[in-house]
């Protein structure tokens, strides 16, 4: 074995050989989509472009079209408001949940954290086909548990013929499906705070309330900036609940970005308007990200 | 509903378990079980009415009250689903594009996560920060130029094209964890088999593989997860062929499959479930074990 500085060729190229199926895999599979989504947004690119090739530069002119349609902000905001409301929703829950786990007896811990992993099992596909038959406006054993509460006017209610219904039953499946990795995260936090700092917040005379916001939500803080972000993004790029539920319908209540690209592309073909609106989600989605961790490290320093 | 026996929280308060139902430190407690017993409903409800629902003959499915309980169980729904038309199809393309991607990502995940881990070259933190952004990917903004490249190159409506799609969206978690696992078992194991005699490669399969051998069970079943579960390129790259169809895609669409035929719908949907529940049910026992294990031997 040589003990130069310098090993033979064979040892110095072992790592880029190693690693080149990836770099294969990720250029071809990876960076090429990305390119050619960018190319296809700043071309005319339509069905028969699609079938005979040769798709002409236009420039800038489909991110006008969009910028320039109403349809584009109303979807944003409406997509805004989707990924705050559930976000919000599914920490909040997430943190209560993971405070109760801690509280509770070590059975009735195991219970419900053995329900909440069998709700993080559920795939994506099996629990929309659930929620679906849940709210089914014949049958449905919401709709029975409402009337038998004495809203009457849920009975044979068709959730999925009217806008808020079908956005609520949404956020109810997103929510129900999203809370068991926060509570579940939040509760490991919360499981490596010492006992002690607690003790010694008792022994300070600390309100129940005090003690959680001095001594648990600051040990806390980097979980949550990760869970929030974590939520932020699954929220916004979801696409396979509300497309298999409602396509974005009842007249287009659940079109949220993703969904609005897919749409545009898929059911009339204007692939290029469709890949235009996939960059701005990806901006969009960056900027959200990045508005939500400065509020919150804002708030940070406001308490420190 | 069980009853505490202990807070944990401080674990100084530890009480002997009271005998009679209505102590005071039950009273108490009694609004935080009630709380906990919410969520456990909430939480367990939709599992469960599926699984009720799909063993429940149809005249308790369509009844004006639900039966709460399957109390004349049937597996009519079951066998309705089973016969259901490309039913082993399409459990075949699922298995067919879930193992093809898990076990391609899991060969070039391991070559990767060993030049990152165990060598030192020019570039390796660049590679690095490609696979960490690669695993942040906006996957779903890719279906049009995913659509258009699998279009252009004749790999529509095709399982490879699928399964390499899906070996790319695991690949970056993959190697991330992998790099995890393989910084837990010391490179000095590896060393000193290689002043045994052993080459650098033999030295890996011999030692450090099978220390890893945990590891990567537990990065291919959640690989596997991801791949099962995936719907939206499954749906955009699968159009024209529905015998390529994966059982997700199948499954969304039950009401042009099943109509309102709820019993075996939701059979169906605790058929798909079922191999993801084994898997997580394995993940909490054996390989935990297995990693602690092998941290202990390390």
């Amino acid at each position: 074995m040589p003990t130069d500085a310098s090993p033979p060729l064979r040892t110095r190229i072992r790592p880029y050989l190693l690693i080149a199926p990836t770099l294969v895999g990720a250029a071809y599979l990876l960076l090429y989509p990305v390119a050619r989504n960018l190319v296809i947004s700043v071309q005319h690119f339509r069905l028969a472009e699609l079938i005979r090739g040769g798709a002409p530069f236009v420039g800038f002119d489909n991110y006008t079209e969009l910028l320039s349609d109403p349809k584009f902000w109303t979807v944003t905001a409406r997509t805004l408001g989707w990924t705050a409301l559930n976000t919000l929703l599914i920490t909040g829950l997430g943190t209560l949940v993971a405070l109760m786990l801690v509280r509770l007896g070590r059975r009735m811990r195991l219970a419900v954290m053995s329900a909440l992993v069998l709700v993080w099992a559920t795939p994506v596909i099996a629990a929309t086909t659930v929620f679906q038959w849940l709210f089914q406006s014949r049958f449905g054993v919401v709709n029975w548990a409402l009337d038998q509460l004495g809203l009457h006017g849920y009975h044979d209610y068709a959730w999925f013929a009217h806008s808020g219904a079908t956005f609520s039953v949404l956020v109810l499946l997103v929510v129900w499906q999203s809370v068991p990795f926060a509570a579940l995260t939040l509760y490991g936090g919360l499981t490596t705070i010492p006992g002690e700092l607690y003790e010694s917040a008792r022994i300070d005379g600390a309100s129940a309330w005090q003690t959680f916001r001095l001594v648990t939500v600051p040990v806390l803080r980097p979980l949550f900036a990760l869970v929030t972000s974590l939520e932020v993004i699954w929220t916004f790029k979801c696409f396979a609940q509300i497309w298999v539920v409602s396509q974005g319908g009842p007249n287009g209540a659940t079109t949220t970005l993703p969904v609005y690209a897919f749409q545009i592309a898929q059911n009339l073909h204007k692939y290029d308007l469709g890949s235009a609106a996939s960059t701005l989600t990806v901006l969009i989605l960056l900027a959200a990200l990045v508005t939500t961790l400065r509020r919150m490290h804002r708030q940070e320093g406001a308490e420190a | 509903m069980s009853l505490p026996a202990s807070r944990s929280l401080p674990a100084s308060r530890r009480l002997p378990a009271p005998r009679s139902l209505l102590t005071p430190r039950r009273l108490r407690r009694l609004p935080l079980n009630l709380a906990a017993l919410a969520v456990l409903v909430t939480a367990a409800f939709p599992v469960y009415w599926m699984v009720v629902t799909a063993f429940k003959p149809t005249a308790e499915i369509q009844s004006a009250t639900p039966a709460f309980l399957p109390l004349h169980p049937t597996l009519e729904h079951f066998s309705t689903a089973i016969h259901a038309p490309g039913f082993g199809g399409y459990w075949r393309n699922s298995l067919l594009v879930t193992l093809g991607a898990v076990l391609l990502s899991l060969v070039v995940a391991l070559l990767a996560a060993y030049a990152v881990g165990r060598l030192r070259w020019r570039g390796r933190r660049a590679f690095l920060l490609l696979v960490f952004t690669a695993q942040m990917a906006p996957w779903e903004a890719l279906l049009i130029p995913m659509y258009v490249i699998a279009r252009d190159t004749d790999m529509l409506d095709s399982l490879s094209m699928l399964t390499l799609v899906y070996f790319m969206t695991t690949l970056p978690f993959t190697i991330v964890t992998l790099r995890g696992f393989l910084a837990a078992v010391p490179a000095e194991l590896e060393e000193a088999a290689q002043v045994d005699g052993c080459t650098r490669a033999g030295a890996f399969r011999r030692i450090t593989l099978p220390l890893l051998a945990p590891g990567l069970l537990a990065t291919s079943l959640f690989g596997f997860i991801t791949a099962w579960n995936e719907f939206a390129f499954a749906n955009t790259l699968i159009i024209k062929n529905q015998d390529a169809r994966t059982l997700p895609v199948w499954l969304s669409s039950f009401a042009n499959v099943f109509g309102t035929d709820w019993g075996a719908t939701m059979a169906a949907a605790s058929l798909f479930m079922l191999p993801v529940l084994l898997v997580f049910l394995f993940l909490q026992n054996k390989v935990t074990t297995g990693m602690t294990a092998g941290a202990v031997k390390g």
